[in-house]
């Protein structure tokens, strides 16, 4: 059995057939092709999966795909502009925030809903909300300062 | 150096990708017909297989085939390619491990059977109806009790659950220099159990195609060729020009994506007798339960020293757990890339190390970063500073003490290494510096007046890395060569392809060799391209572990680049009528010396293709392929300095400080090495105050989910203070040092000093990693009764 389940993903309206147990995450990645969402556990703990759902960040994995009928939902393929990355984005390549790049995707979505809610966050704010993201890359050291730094960016 | 040559901190060319959302992981591939794989797992830790029962299984929908171990009786099992000698001189006891179980499972997780359907939904459905008859055994659990007489026996072929004994040095000569100490410490202490968690987990797409009898194997690998030779030489799956490895993006390794598993092997059979490809991809709790574990050593450590606090000899029992078979590279981690690490920095009299490695039934293990390393730097470091604190001497006077001088090199240990260069005493300075190690006894006192307790903890760590010397390692078991391939391509419009064997995997080689081949050459950096994983279009390589893509495969690029040069040259002579021998080259041009002839490379490589004004007899083309052999290990070194702060009310340990000084020799991208260091130090950080497997009595891994392994999270961890005291080798091209390991190496010894240094103060005399806060708080506790 199937259901049919419809929303706007990274601004285009989309719909796919999918069986009732299936995560967002896999229909992102299996029926949408989005494969820049990861899915680095199963228990909801690495956060390579997060995304935002209307606005606000969301470990895909843990989000039936019938849930996000009719949300908007924002994957790491939708932040930047055209070929202009994001200045999040943009800070972690200059960082030096990423290694292997597997948990790059939820740690650039989880920081920009971090920003959103605190345009200016501490280093300890920065650490203490990355608790939902595992990297096992970078030590963190920098991805803290690209965050900071992309937070500084977007602040102008 | 140029703007984008050795030693700039160019930003990496390999994160767009990666931060887009555009990379190319091996789960993010599909193939048209693919298929999917489940595999039926043990979930006991030991029983005889009874009976297989896939009739339910079978008839279920989307099933394309059931395979148990018997149906695979024509594939080779999977080996260790590293043959140890025991001391009774006997090879090491390496039992036959089928990639499906035949008769009996040895560890929970041990495949028995592989589903294959159309749907991974369908092939987990399936997998769940194939009944399994075990016959429960007991289980062998603990490595320290692993081996006496009279235990539940493992495997037939390895009497007393013994893979080998094995011992390095004059026992004898090392006994009589403890008899004449003035001082012997002796600590007894485990090395935790650690689970790689490359957070890609491991994947692979096998893919026959019957027209061509070709097989492709995607693949989450760190050394696509070695898993292609391996695949052919002693599984017999496919010759090697009917084998193609791809490994494409691949999210971390750490050594655990360097090992032969079941589940290539099974894939790559199976895809022939399926007709289509199949998928897998491990869930995380498949990985804990897959996924080779790290370390695992329970050890008895003495240091002797003399009235002067000089080390006059080192004595080391330690038994290594392999797990339940031998892995890959198994048995080399806990000898040759531990034993002989074991004189440290230091010019110890003299050593004697015996290893027992004992199987149990657990998960194999084998080489987790830094691989045998850090588990002899924890041993000397440890040991270094509890006869430090027991002597009452300062410890970083104490290493001075016995370091090896600067002016002692080429420097011979008793251990069989020879040290090529080091400035041991200047990067402790540059430390004690970085860490303000003078400010500390202030920093101390003012945590004493909030009720905490401060400790500062030294560790000064060597490694041996850029595996290695291929007649070396030859000669101490090794199955297979170590040096590197490159193929510098020069296209006809001047721009370069570099096909290297190595294989990044995070590292950024696409970024740092790119550097090598601008500076060697004089080609601008964008016009360098770096291909790498995929055994079809890479010179046979090695792949990239023990920290060697820099000293033997960066070495490799610049011995083809070289080549490059040379021909370059004819051709530069002829065109410019000049002799070869008044050619120079420099920033990418060839000049007549003395003149404003010139040519630059562009040009040449254009000639070459174009070769209509040509020397007589030389072939056309520019394009070099370079194999290199290490002359030697190379030996990264430095000290880190950890300070910590307790709460002896919770027994939490926070990382208040932490400095490393590191020598690298020379820096080929500075931001890249950083990254570098900064994760190593992470794991090692982890080792020290998170992380462990656990398994309880029957063998169930009862930390097996990021549930109840503690993975290192962002707020456990510190900012890093990094700095470098580089001393170039003069045993590469480039004079760089590896340093992919070193700080995973050193600071679980630095942290833990710190913590037993805090301890002190309230009487604790030992405690072991992880010292999580329930271990601190118990510790605090007991001390106090």
């Amino acid at each position: 059995m199937t259901v049919s389940v419809s929303l706007t993903v990274n601004g285009e309206a989309v719909s796919a057939d999918v069986e009732p147990r299936t995560l967002l995450v896999q229909m992102l990645r299996e029926n949408l092709d989005l494969t820049g969402t990861h899915v680095g556990c199963d228990t909801s703990q690495c956060g390579a999966c997060v995304v935002h759902v209307d606005g606000e960040s969301v470990k895909a994995c843990t989000v039936l795909a019938v849930q996000a009928e009719g949300a908007d939902v924002k994957t790491i393929e939708g932040v930047a502009d055209g070929d202009t990355l994001h200045p999040m984005q943009q800070a972690f390549h200059e960082n030096h925030g990423l290694q292997c790049g597997f948990c790059t995707p939820g740690m650039i979505m989880s920081a920009l809903d971090l920003v959103k809610n605190n345009p200016a966050p501490s280093e300890k704010e920065i650490r203490e909300w990355l608790e939902g993201n595992l990297c096992r890359c970078t030590g963190y050291h920098n991805i803290v300062k690209s965050i900071d730094a992309g937070a500084a960016a977007m602040r102008g | 150096m140029t703007e984008q040559g050795i030693g700039a901190a160019v930003a990496r060319r390999e994160d767009r990708r990666f931060v887009t959302g555009q990379g190319h992981y091996t789960d993010d591939i599909n193939r048209r017909g693919q298929t999917h794989a489940c595999f039926v797992r043990s979930p006991h830790a030991h029983a005889t297989l009874n009976g297989v029962d896939t009739a339910a299984a079978r008839a279920m929908p989307g099933v394309r085939g059931i395979f148990i171990g018997e149906d695979m009786a024509e594939v080779g099992p999977l080996i260790c390619g590293w043959a140890i000698t025991d001391v009774n001189g006997e090879p090491h006891r390496a039992p036959p491990h089928p990639a499906l179980a035949i008769g009996k499972v040895n560890f929970v997780g041990d495949a028995v059977a592989v589903v294959i359907a159309d749907t991974l939904e369908q092939a987990k459905d399936a997998a769940a109806a194939v009944d399994v008859d075990y016959g429960i055994l007991g289980a062998v659990v603990d490595p320290a009790t692993a081996a006496p007489d009279g235990q539940i026996q493992i495997h037939e072929t390895a009497p007393g659950n013994l893979s080998y004994e094995w011992a390095i040095g004059d026992q004898a000569a090392i006994d009589a220099a403890f008899e004449g100490a003035a001082h012997v410490t002796s600590l007894e202490f485990t090395n935790n159990r650690l689970v790689p968690n490359a957070m890609e987990p491991r994947a692979c797409i096998a893919e026959y195609e019957d027209g061509t009898g070709d097989y492709t194997l995607y693949l989450t690998s760190q050394n696509p060729h070695v898993h292609r030779l391996v695949m052919s030489a002693f599984h017999g799956l496919a010759p090697e020009h009917k084998l193609r490895v791809v490994a494409p993006d691949v999210g971390g390794g750490f050594g655990s994506k360097i090992f032969i598993y079941a589940e290539e092997v099974v894939l790559t059979w199976a895809s022939r007798h399926i007709g289509r490809p199949i998928k897998w991809t491990a869930e995380r709790t498949e990985s804990f339960l897959t996924d080779c574990h790290g370390r695992d050593h329970v050890t008895k450590a003495e240091l002797a020293l003399d009235g002067d606090g000089k080390f006059l000899a080192m004595r080391v029992n330690t038994i290594a757990n392999m797990g339940a078979y031998l892995s890959t590279f198994a048995s080399a981690v806990p000898t040759y890339l531990y034993a002989t690490l074991l004189a440290g920095q230091y010019t110890t009299g003299g050593i004697y190390c015996n290893v027992k490695a004992v199987f149990t039934n657990t998960v194999p293990v084998d080489a987790y970063r830094g691989a045998g390393r850090p588990e002899a730097a924890y041993v000397v470091e440890r040991l270094v500073e509890a006869a430090a604190a027991e002597t009452g001497r300062d410890p970083a006077e104490l290493r001075k003490t016995n370091f090896v001088p600067t002016d002692a090199f080429p420097y011979e240990t008793p251990v069989i290494m020879q040290y090529d260069c080091g400035d041991f005493a200047g990067s402790m300075d540059q430390a004690l510096d970085l860490a303000g190690y003078s400010g500390f006894q202030a920093r101390k006192a003012e945590s004493k007046a909030g009720g905490k307790l401060r400790g500062v903890g030294f560790s000064s760590y060597i490694e041996a890395c850029g595996v290695a010397p291929s007649a070396a390692a030859g000669s101490l078991g090794a199955g297979v060569g170590l040096w590197e391939s490159a193929n510098i391509r020069f296209n006809p419009t001047g721009n370069v392809q570099l096909f290297t064997g190595c294989h990044s995997h995070g590292q950024g080689h696409e970024t740092a060799y790119a550097q090598i081949v601008a500076d060697k050459l004089g080609v601008p950096y964008e016009q360098v391209d770096v291909i790498h994983g995929d055994s079809a279009k890479v010179p046979f390589g090695m792949g990239t572990y023990g920290s060697r893509s820099a000293a033997v495969g960066g070495s490799a690029i610049v011995k083809a680049a070289d080549k490059v040069i040379e021909k370059g040259r004819k051709i530069a002579a002829h065109a410019l009528e000049a002799s070869e021998d008044d050619i120079e080259f420099a920033g990418g041009n060839f000049t007549v010396t003395g003149t404003d002839k010139a040519m630059n490379i562009a040009e040449v490589a254009f000639t070459a293709y174009v070769p209509h004004n040509y020397p007589e007899g030389l072939e056309p083309g520019l394009d070099e392929t370079a194999f290199y052999d290490p002359l030697n290990f190379s030996f990264p070194a430095g000290t880190h300095i950890c300070e910590v702060e307790v709460d002896p009310e919770t027994g939490s340990v926070s990382i208040e400080r932490y400095a490393a000084v590191d020598d690298f020799g020379v820096l080929i991208n500075p931001l890249i090495v950083e990254g570098q260091v900064h994760g190593g130090i992470g794991q090692g950080v982890g080792q020290a105050m998170l992380e462990q497997a656990v398994y309880d009595n029957d063998g169930q891994l009862i930390s097996g989910s990021y549930m109840d392994y503690t993975m290192p999270r962002a707020d456990d961890v510190p900012n890093y203070d990094v700095g470098f005291n580089g001393v170039p080798s003069p045993l590469n091209p480039l004079g760089v040092k590896g340093c992919g390991e070193a700080g995973a190496i050193a600071a679980p010894a630095a942290v833990m000093n710190a913590v037993h240094d805090a301890l002190s103060d309230v009487g604790v005399g030992h405690i072991e990693m992880p010292a999580t806060p329930l271990r601190v708080w118990q510790a605090i506790q007991d001390a106090a009764a």
